[in-house]
């Protein structure tokens, strides 16, 4: 830290990490244009671009087929401004390209004890290596490049302490939408979430990121997992962690940031691992969840804006989310389109096909997690099953790049939000795990991958 | 605190009509859907405002729509539901707000990066009491008072309340200060810190 914080001013950070991409650096870099003024750390600044950026590959000429032109001068612009300021860009077409908050990890720049920071919601990620990461606007995004710092406050702290055994079928995905829907959507405004008890500490560090990428969906301003083995060997040998010497006085640094069980938080939160059900949305924000079997509250149980939230979904209080028809799954988005939730659908799709009139979309997260798949013939799995499988990126996510549902469909999607119009204009999103979006491919319906499981557990096991 | 000069006008006080919208949690995809996010620049983005809400499906104007009835032509408040400006850390939020003279918005809570990204661009997010915001919700639309050097907000008939502003934030509103030509006059501890630190 820079300077710390003052009854007057905010505490001045030093950032550790800027990851930027195309959607909202345009303006920082024009600022910096009009004042003349330099990135101050090109060498701690990292860009990628998945946006806006199309998931077909490229026409045999090079050519990628953007959604239109505005998109195709997004990412010229990204490209422009990193050679203008000698900023490091893992572009269109590059293997080292993806959703930025894959590749972060991915490549080892992500690691404990830092601050990162960059200009999207879902920086929350980066805190499940007990990076203290947050999503910034365009303005801030213009202040570090400029000075490598951030105006900050102290945030509040929330611990949110899960224990016991997660239950076969039940996700990571399945645990963070169950902590939302318990504590609401604003429910961690101005807080920072630390993630802790026996089963966050039994998660991998894939399913960490799932947890704490969707800290932003209750309001944090960050969630971070304190490090521990699961995180060191995910990053050694990673591209950019220290190596030798290096890495072993990194880890003695980084052992001691682990979870402080004396600490006391502003507010706590404690919910039993073996309780939780599969989840599913049924509303417009990632609060309005419920377990996969249960029906959607009653009319009396609803405000106004949870009605309104339901007449756009289409959907009837006391009505059940469970067997409804799909028109879309979508497998992919920061918070599930790394290399094991791919495994785990495609577990519950080999030998499967996806239901008649069902279009599934497969985006890995990075090139890297497309390649990987490749390799272990998973893209075959998807394919065969009449999936589309498509080149790294946001894509549905959030729909900007042609990748968009239609009005009135239903998607059941592993993403993270379920706003109105978010996949695309009047589109109606069930925000799920992998699991219940391949079952639900398989079925055509919101489907319960439970019952998949158990009838061919052959298939999932192998 | 050394004191970087003005860079833009100063916010201190505002009187306008208001104009509500009740929704809770209303989030910055609505505030304004991603495919405005194209935009490569922060002017233009006035009709991305609240685009799905505003129009119909063939593109035209809802009547019902609280930014299209005729109260809300020159208001230059909004009254917002709990939790305004979640999800998406999009500064395209503020900027369309902006674009559409809203200078102001009032809730009992506002998203922190939200929040945040307003207060950068002169779009003063306030948060007052449950019983007033609920008075100024019952009214529907009334001329409202600002005052942001005394952090009060008032009724023309009587009924005020104060709120609370992170206090450099509220400096930098009151004298125009730009965050960034702050962070730049700190160069002497910023580049001490990072010799030191490397
Ligand atoms: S995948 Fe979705 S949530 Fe994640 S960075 Fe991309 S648009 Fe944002």
């Amino acid at each position: 830290m820079v300077a710390s914080e003052t009854e007057a001013t905010p505490a001045i950070l030093w950032v550790d990490l800027h990851l930027i991409h195309e959607v909202t650096t345009p303006q920082a870099f024009d600022v910096l244009r009009q004042r003349e003024l330099a990135v101050r750390r090109p060498d701690l600044t990292v860009a990628t671009m998945d946006h806006s950026t199309p998931t077909t590959p490229p026409r045999a000429d090079g050519r990628y087929l953007f959604d239109d032109e505005q998109a195709r001068t997004q990412t010229e612009k990204l490209r422009d401004n990193c050679r203008e300021f000698g900023i490091e860009l893992h572009d269109l077409g590059s293997p080292t390209q993806g959703i930025v908050h894959v590749i972060g990890p991915e490549l080892g720049l992500t690691q404990p004890g830092q601050v990162i920071v960059c200009g999207d919601s879902h920086t929350s990620t980066h805190g499940a290596f007990g990076a203290m990461a947050f999503g910034i606007g365009t303005s801030e995004v213009g202040h570090v490049l400029a000075t490598q710092c951030l105006l900050q406050r102290r945030p509040k702290t929330m611990a949110i302490r899960v224990d016991g055994t997660l239950a076969d079928g039940v996700t990571a995905k399945d645990l963070i939408l169950a902590v939302i829907a318990r504590i609401g959507v604003g429910g961690a405004s101005g807080h920072l979430i630390e993630y802790c008890g026996s089963a966050i500490r039994s998660l991998s560090m894939e399913e960490r990121m799932t947890v704490c990428n969707m800290s932003i969906e209750a309001g944090a301003r960050a969630g971070m997992i304190g490090p521990d083995d699961v995180t060191f060997e995910y990053l050694a040998d990673r591209p950019r962690s220290p190596k030798g010497d290096a890495w072993d006085a990194a880890v003695r640094r980084w052992r001691e940031l682990s979870t402080d069980e004396q600490a006391v938080h502003d507010a706590e939160v404690v919910i039993d691992a073996g309780s939780l059900e599969p989840m599913i949305t049924y509303g417009t924000n990632p609060g309005m969840a419920i377990p996969l079997g249960s029906p959607i509250p009653s009319d009396h149980e609803l405000s106004t804006s949870e009605r309104a939230a339901l007449k756009y979904m289409g959907l009837q209080p006391g009505d059940r989310v469970l067997g409804k028809p799909v028109d879309v799954v979508f497998l992919g988005s920061c918070t599930n389109s790394r290399l094991s939730d791919l495994r785990a659908a495609a577990a519950l799709l080999r030998g499967q096909k996806v239901a008649p009139g069902v279009r599934m979309l497969v985006v890995p997260g990075s090139q890297a997690v497309k390649r990987a798949a490749e390799s272990e013939g998973l893209d075959r799995v998807f394919r065969d099953a009449g999936a589309e499988w498509r080149e790294a990126g946001c894509s549905m996510c959030l729909g900007m790049n042609g990748d968009r549902l239609e009005a009135g469909q239903y998607a059941v999607s592993t993403s993270n939000r379920n706003f109105e119009g978010r996949q695309g204009k009047g589109g109606r999103t069930l925000l799920a795990s992998p699991l219940t979006a391949a079952a639900s491919a398989v079925r055509g319906r919101v489907a319960d991958a439970r019952e998949l499981m158990s009838l061919g557990h052959d298939a999932v096991s192998s | 605190m050394s004191v970087p000069a003005a860079a833009r006008e100063p916010f201190l006080a505002l009187t306008s009509r208001y104009v509500t919208m009740p929704r809770v949690d209303v989030d910055t995809d609505q505030i304004i859907p991603a495919r405005f996010l194209k935009a490569t620049r922060r002017d233009g983005l006035a009709e991305g405002l609240f685009a799905d809400w505003r129009c119909d499906a063939e593109g035209a104007q809802r009547p019902d729509f609280v930014l299209n009835r005729a109260q809300a032509e020159g208001a230059q408040i909004l009254v917002a539901g709990h939790n305004f400006g979640c999800g998406s850390s999009r500064e395209h939020a503020p900027w369309a707000l902006l674009a559409n003279g809203i200078r102001a918005v009032v809730s009992t809570g506002i998203a922190d990066i939200f929040r945040n990204n307003a207060l950068k661009n002169g779009l003063l997010p306030l948060v007052v009491s449950a019983e007033f915001h609920a008075e100024l919700l019952d009214r529907g639309s009334d001329v409202l008072h600002i005052d942001l050097v005394e952090q009060t907000v008032a009724l023309e008939d009587g009924p005020r309340a104060t709120f609370e502003v992170e206090a450099f934030a509220r400096h930098c509103l009151l004298n125009g200060i730009d965050e960034m030509d702050f962070l730049l006059q700190q160069e002497p501890a910023i580049a001490a810190y990072e010799t030191g630190a490397r």
